[in-house]
């Protein structure tokens, strides 16, 4: 990474969205220490000279490529679908439109479908607006939320994360990158009794896992770490854990960075972690890059297809009416 | 007198429906598409207008509540309706009524079941796209009152088998509290059947030259379920939606029309489909179900 790259992107952070941390903190002691951490998120956020708040957003889905919110003053009273009870959030934020239109443009030239949003009432996702109304309460910083396809694999996810990475050294804005979402993520029923408990003993420990690489900075271990991590702590409402996928691709690809938790606590089942990382150049001597780091999206490549039947592309249309087979 | 189910629909919900309609409700405007859907849906409110039905109620699996199943608690239900994931076509002004005392109800009968439910109360609270388009492709004319119930996520949190086992028993606690109330109501499932979509749309949403199905085995079991539910073989189409919904990503994992047929009983008498059609690759069904035909 040059140092020139390195200081576009000022830090980054992996929060919570949960609209708890906002809406009911003094209900419970794990939602005000969450609430707190944000606090503490807020106050460098605004003495960081950063002028663009980057958002990946996991309570986004998109089906049609990427989205991006680029409506300059979006304004609502939101209820979120499921904590309906705890009550409104009304907001305006402040959206940087010209860099989202710079964001798409790279976008497409790296092969990637992308379009910019700009609808009054569009509903922005609730992680998205209790991390802005934390963390950003006055709109000092513009901010640009992407979503997360449903369908979007790892080369399709680092891809937009090196999209928005070449937007943020094209545009000479000086970035802080936010990822919204929980660790393991499988809910407790909405009870007083489930309000600071982990869904699963096994859930905790890999929590815990990726803490500790939080902790030591290894944006791109953790990348690489995300099938896994999908597989043992997460519900399979996607077909992958992505938002390491975009942060680490975006912060560029590398474990190169101070990582430091703000707070972790369980909320109704999930993992809620604070996390910040401050880029700390050469710390990591030993990289270690398993995995290819594609440029340009070509669509997905059918690789297990041909593994499983090598023989799929010669088969003739001929049909062995006794056994049904096809020769 | 006892209440009763009416009639049930599956009554699939991509806001392409609308845009197509080209409602004064809805924002952006359309020159034509989609129109083998629409014809079907047409049919399908010929049918209803000639049952007398005091209720819609509508599942639908873009309320999704991920715990526990809710329902709408609030007499009338008001705000412009933004689809997510297709804003440029599905931008609608809704005005619903709700039937509260109907979903109290059915809160009520649902919890005596052991299962988790809630009421909605908050006034702000936004309606889901897919229970929009289902009830306005029923009834544009927005003139009965309605009750949303959520899906819950089940089919992912656990696996489909649980889904069905939630499902079944939510639609128990449907019929008793329909029984109980006195009312003659019309069930709507909100979904399409296989649900992988094409990720591009094209330059003009509504270039019916580009909508075809995903690919050959979504459309193969459609077919496959829709066989079964024109045979009249529900519980059939119940042991073979497991592998279904796994094998197309079918919009079946949220429950509805689990739901819808636990509530009526599994009919052995023949739906009538009144259309099949792809929306961006996915497969959908207006299927209609009525027990006095």
């Amino acid at each position: 990474m040059s140092e020139e790259n390195q200081n576009n992107i000022i830090g980054g952070y992996y929060l919570p969205g949960l609209p708890q941390i906002l809406l009911a903190p003094d209900k419970h002691a794990a939602w005000k220490k969450v609430n707190l951490a944000f606090q503490k998120v807020r106050d460098e956020i605004q003495n960081s000279g950063a002028d663009l708040l980057l958002i990946y957003s996991t309570y986004w889905a998109s089906v049609i490529g990427h989205q991006i919110q680029a409506r300059p003053e979006p304004e609502w009273t939101h209820v979120d679908d499921q904590f309906h009870s705890l009550g409104e959030i009304s907001y305006k934020f402040k959206m940087d439109a010209q860099f989202a239109n710079s964001f798409e443009d790279e976008c497409i030239d790296k092969g990637l479908t992308a379009r910019t949003i700009d609808y009054h009432g569009f509903p922005i996702d609730t992680g998205s607006v209790v991390a802005l109304k934390l963390i950003n309460p006055d709109n000092k910083i513009p901010a640009v939320i992407v979503s997360s396809n449903v369908y979007s694999d790892r080369s399709e996810t680092i891809i937009l994360g090196k999209s928005a990475r070449s937007a943020i050294e094209k545009t000479g804005k000086k970035a802080i990158v936010l990822c919204i979402s929980s660790l393991s993520n499988r809910l407790l029923e909405n009870t007083e009794e489930n309000a600071e408990k982990i869904y699963s003993k096994k859930d905790e420990e890999w929590n815990q896992k990726v803490l500790e690489f939080f902790k030591e900075g290894r944006l791109e271990d953790l990348s690489q770490l995300s099938r896994q991590f999908h597989k043992e702590a997460r519900v399979k409402k996607v077909n992958s854990y992505k938002p390491m996928w975009f942060m680490s691709s975006v912060m560029g690809e590398t474990n190169d960075y101070d990582g430091e938790i703000y707070e972790y606590q369980t909320i109704l089942g999930t993992g809620a972690a604070v996390v910040g990382f401050t880029p700390a150049p050469n710390k990591a001597n030993q990289l270690e890059f398993d995995e290819e780091s594609p440029d340009v999206y070509e669509g997905e490549k059918d690789v297990l297809g041909d593994i499983e039947f090598p023989e799929r592309k010669n088969l003739s249309t001929k049909t062995d009416n006794s056994t049904g087979a096809r020769s | 007198m006892k209440g009763q189910i009416v009639a049930g629909a599956l009554a699939p919900h991509p806001p392409h429906l609308v845009y197509g309609e080209n409602p004064p409700q809805n924002e952006p405007k359309s020159e034509c598409g989609w129109e083998v859907l629409r014809w079907g849906y047409e049919s399908l409110r010929e049918n209803l207008n000639k049952v007398d039905h005091d209720v819609l109620i509508v599942h639908s699996p873009h309320w999704r509540t991920q715990t526990s199943t809710h329902f709408s608690g609030v007499e009338r239900l008001k705000s412009l309706s933004v689809d997510p994931v297709f804003p440029n076509l599905f931008r609608y002004n809704y005005d619903m009524q709700v039937d509260v005392s109907l979903a109290e109800a059915m809160y009520e009968e649902s919890k005596a079941l052991g299962l988790p439910v809630e009421m909605m109360r908050n006034k702000n609270f936004r309606v889901d796209y897919g229970s929009i388009v289902s009830l306005h492709m029923v009834n544009p004319a927005w003139n009965k009152p309605v009750v949303v119930v959520s899906s819950q996520g089940g089919a992912q949190y656990y696996n489909i088998h649980v889904m069905q086992d939630i499902m079944t028993t939510l639609g128990k606690a449907t019929k008793k509290a329909i029984e109980a109330s006195g009312k003659k109501a019309v069930l709507l499932a909100s979904h399409s059947l296989s649900h992988r979509h094409f990720v591009e749309e094209p330059e003009i949403p509504e270039d019916m030259s580009k909508e075809y199905i995903y690919n050959h085995g979504q459309y193969i079991w459609d077919m496959k379920m829709i066989e079964l539910m024109k045979k009249g073989k529900m519980r059939e189409f119940m042991d073979v939606l497991p592998d279904f919904t796994e094998m197309t990503e079918a919009e079946t994992h949220g429950g509805g029309l689990i739901w819808m047929m636990s509530a009526m009983g599994y009919p052995e008498y023949p739906a009538k489909v009144h259309a099949y059609g792809t929306v961006i690759g996915t497969g959908n069904a207006v299927v209609e179900w009525q027990p006095q035909v």
